[in-house]
């Protein structure tokens, strides 16, 4: 992935550069337009830092007409456009071009309604994910996707990227909280689909804007539905001595038809790295660590643990403690939310890998981890969302020794190739962006991939909106148009006929 | 006129491979429990999928179904009833309303229909519909080209959505050949409370209070005065109800209803209804069966935002005699035409006026279907784009054409 090529710089666009700015200042007048590489440099990366790069410019509207505008612009002059969200995406989806427009959405900060009888916000994309909740806590409600970078990352993004968060299994993703988005075209059209109401008409076109990765259009306000917080909330801290009987508690927990609010695990290496940092008190002579979390009303979550419990030591577990209180859920969880920068602490440099599989193959998938960890000579630890099957393999590596970083990239492939392998897929809420771009051939032919590009020439015909992202090879839309068929030669003398 | 019944993949893809190449349009049918639904299509020959059939994977400990597109639907839920299990976006059966018998001999409709008409029932207001659950689909597209999407596991964000673009498409872009949902456990107990004698607006206000409460209300539906008598064959009288259905395991069923009746304890006289009885309703108010008649007099299907709809039923009933009932918290409403004209226009134009949201003429006599826009008109940029899109899925409009217009 480090020789990752991106499309190739449109030089009339760069050798225009001062006119495009110019034109932009008309459009976005004000401070919304920066084109100063040292002001730029905030912008150059995402979340995925290993790639950098400088946009041809940065424009940060303020308003939808503003949106249609540069984007119309753009379009008419076969300029490249990447919208931005916050810029917390992990695989590289706002990545800049230095050919492209870099559309920072962030001015579009307001919450717009909050209306508690139908149970929906109304939000500028650029508010926070958490910025919603916190707009509706005085009620008793909260917006349910939580990803854990949730007190930066925009709900625009999470649209982009349908992020998930430790409450999938039962609360769903971005696309099962989002009810309607007004959005604009590369061609500057300004399009709602959905509302305050539920499903769309005509053709589920908020399904596919969900985790599109800003390849089709950009959101220009969101309505997303809010619920009511649990009455209470209860974790179980289980541990285990092989990830088999993790593994098996986690079915046996949903084969009793227990959808836990959250449900997390974490190997050996994790567990060691969290304890380190937080002192949370995970027990350390342990392979698995599980973390239940029920929520809902107290005598409902009071039944709940007392099933889990006996789940977990028919399963085997050695240790089980039960939270007697909020401060001992929070400390459950603490180790789990510190694991990233647990595993910074223990390690130069690491890389989060999201792919995910049917939690049955966990076992398989940990031990080929085990093999690859060997072949390449890197360590990893492992944390899972283990109700969705949402593995998180952080791989340890040292930037500063050189070839470091391609190993750690190729031993990442390798685990994702895996996860297709057993039945998974390649992102489970990180997204595909540049880094998983060129694996996508692991799960999709060409075909597949062929009609998924075509979807793209419906919204943006010209490529022109986030390019060199999600697919590994652009085909020109003409080409992708065109039909390949055999007049008469098809025979299927089969096939009953009435 | 030739139908038509592959039972492979490769069948079905030689047979619209087959179409493309005459550039010959084919009617995409599976039981046929939902062709009166939308544009009658004029086509000389028929796909139909009912001999694609078959579970190609149940893991019950993984929560996934996988089935070949024209496997019942009766079949599938059989299936998962056995291991405690069910879709629970409670996808409704269309037989009731359009003629058929509930059921119809397990020829109520495919697992492919499902998710082409983007089936739902009451527990969508807490559940999602189809679109939903579905994970992944395998189909063949009108340029006789099988492609796949999605996968088998929940959290999946690798490429575009194109099993969420299947669902509610009416076989207009693809003809699913495999589908793969999510499935979920089957509550162990249901409770419905009714509170009795609402008016419309009342009734909203009910809801909406329940609704955002911790309850957790799974269903919340208002069957005013008479229709009330239409359900589970009119055992609880014709006074309006207001309907909240509570789900779960049985020691937060009681505590919640509980909780309910102090909070609406002020609102009407309360009723609980358990078990059986509880179920009966909700599959009646599923499957619209309070405009079952057996007739052919317009019925409509429109979603809105809650606390608008009631206002808007109220201005429609002004102009035009017609009986309604609200789901979904009141956000869904079953609108039947006491006269034969679907009075159209003036229902749409009154859903805008009263804040957006769509109407579809669920039923209504061919001539009249064939006259007016089934599904609701769509403003000309989103048309254009939808347009576009069924042309890269089917540049020669041989897929149902027409059908959702």
């Amino acid at each position: 992935m480090s020789g990752l090529a991106m499309p190739k710089p449109d030089a009339e666009t760069l050798r225009r550069r001062a006119e495009i700015v110019a034109d932009m200042r008309i459009i976005v007048p004000g401070e919304g337009v920066v084109d100063a590489a040292n002001e730029m440099r905030a912008f150059e990366s995402d979340g995925l830092t290993a790639y950098r790069q400088l946009p041809l410019v940065v424009v940060l509207p303020e308003t939808v007409a503003q949106v249609s505008r540069v984007l119309k612009y753009c379009n008419e002059r076969n300029i490249r456009v990447v919208p931005r969200g916050s810029g917390t995406s992990l695989s590289g989806g706002a990545l800049p071009l230095e050919d492209a427009v870099l559309l920072v959405m962030s001015r579009f900060n307001s919450i717009l309604a909050i209306d508690y009888p139908n149970r929906v916000v109304v939000a500028q994309p650029g508010v926070t994910n958490l910025g919603i909740t916190t707009a509706v806590e005085q009620e008793g409600f909260y917006y349910a996707p939580d990803p854990s970078s949730q007190i930066a990352c925009s709900i625009g993004g999470n649209v982009a990227e349908n992020s998930g968060g430790v409450h999938c299994l039962k609360y769903g993703l971005t696309a099962n909280n989002v009810l309607g988005i007004e959005m604009v075209l590369m061609n500057g059209e300004v399009v709602r689909l959905g509302g305050s109401h539920l499903d769309q008409e005509g053709y589920d076109l908020l399904g596919v804007m969900t985790g599109s990765e800003g390849l089709l259009g950009v959101v220009t306000e969101v309505t997303v539905r809010i619920l009511k917080k649990p009455e209470t909330a209860r974790a179980l801290l289980i541990g285990f001595p092989t990830s088999e009987e993790g593994g098996q508690c986690v079915a046996d927990i949903i084969g009793a038809g227990i959808i836990p609010g959250g449900m997390e695990m974490m190997d050996r290496p994790a567990i060691h790295a969290a304890e380190d940092f937080v002192h949370a008190g995970y027990p350390l002579d342990v392979e698995a660590l599980l973390i239940v979390e029920l929520d809902g009303p107290g005598v409902e979550v009071d039944h709940l643990i007392g099933l889990v419990e006996a789940i977990a030591y028919r399963n085997g577990s050695t240790t089980c403690r039960i939270s007697q209180s909020e401060q001992e859920r929070l400390s459950f969880w603490a180790g789990r939310k510190a694991a990233f920068p647990a595993v910074g602490r223990i390690s130069p440099d690491y890389y989060c890998m999201d792919g995910t599989i049917p939690r049955k193959e966990l076992p398989r998938v940990l031990a080929g981890m085990r093999d690859l960890s060997q072949k390449y000579g890197l360590g990893v630890a492992n944390v899972f969302h283990a109700g969705d099957g949402n593995l998180h393999p952080l791989i340890l590596y040292d930037a500063n020794v050189p070839g470091e970083l391609d190993k750690a990239e190729s031993f990442g492939a390798d685990i994702l190739r895996l996860c297709v392998e057993v039945g998974g897929v390649l992102t489970g809420e990180h997204g595909v962006g540049v880094e998983k771009r060129d694996l996508m051939p692991e799960m999709f032919n060409q075909i597949d991939l062929d009609q998924q590009m075509r979807v793209k020439c419906a919204f943006d015909p010209n490529h022109l909106l986030n390019p060199g992202k999600v697919f590994p090879q652009l085909r020109r839309c003409a080409e992708l148009g065109r039909m390949h068929v055999h007049r008469g030669q098809v025979a299927f003398p089969d096939i009953p006929r009435f | 006129m030739t139908t038509f019944a592959p039972s492979s993949s490769a069948e079905i893809l030689s047979t619209v491979q087959w179409a493309a190449s005459e550039e010959t349009p084919l009617e995409i049918l599976g039981h046929g429990s939902k062709r009166d639904i939308g544009r009658p299509l004029q086509t000389e020959h028929t796909l139909d999928l009912s001999r694609l059939t078959g579970v190609t994977l149940y893991e019950p400990a993984e929560l996934v179904l996988s089935a070949r597109a024209g496997t019942s639907l009766t079949e599938l839920e059989a299936l998962l009833t056995e291991n405690g299990q069910q879709f629970a976006f409670e996808p409704m059966d269309y037989g009731p309303l359009l003629g058929g018998e509930p059921g119809q001999g397990g020829k109520n409709g495919t697992i492919g229909g499902v998710l082409a008409s983007n089936l739902s029932g009451p527990r969508r207001l807490k559940a999602g519909a189809a679109r939903d659950h579905i994970l992944g689909v395998a189909a063949v597209s009108g340029r006789g080209e099988a492609f796949k999407s999605g996968g088998r596991v929940v959290k999946n964000v690798t490429g575009y959505d194109l099993s969420k673009l299947m669902a509610g498409s009416w076989g207009t872009l693809a003809v699913l050949t495999d589908v793969t949902f999510k499935v979920l456990p089957a509550a162990e107990t249901e409770v419905t409370l009714a509170i009795r004698g609402l008016l419309d607006d009342a009734a909203f206000a009910a809801m909406a209070l329940a609704l955002g409460s911790s309850a957790e209300v799974s269903s919340a539906a208002h069957l005013p005065e008479r229709i009330a008598a239409r359900v589970a064959g009119g055992k609880h009288r014709s006074d309006a109800a207001t309907l909240l259905r509570v789900e779960g395991f049985g020691p937060s069923v009681v505590y919640r209803i509980e909780a309910l009746k102090q909070l609406l304890g002020k609102a009407g006289p309360l009723e609980e209804i358990a078990g059986e009885a509880s179920k009966m309703i909700w599959r009646d108010i599923r499957d619209c069966r309070p405009f079952a008649d057996g007739g052919t007099r317009p019925v409509w299907r429109v979603s809105m935002a809650p606390s608008e709809a009631h206002h808007m039923v109220m201005a429609l009933r002004m102009q035009a005699a017609v009986d309604a009932f609200y789901d979904w918290q009141g956000g869904l409403v079953w609108l039947s035409m006491r006269e034969d004209d679907p009075e159209a226009e003036l229902l749409r134009g009154l859903i805008r006026k009263y804040g957006g949201g769509h109407a579809t003429l669920v039923r209504a006599a061919a001539p009249h279907r064939a006259a007016l826009p089934v599904f609701e008109p769509q403003p000309p940029h989103l048309a254009a784009l939808s347009a576009r899109l069924k042309a890269e899925f089917d540049p020669k409009n041989i897929l149902n054409p027409g059908r959702m217009g």
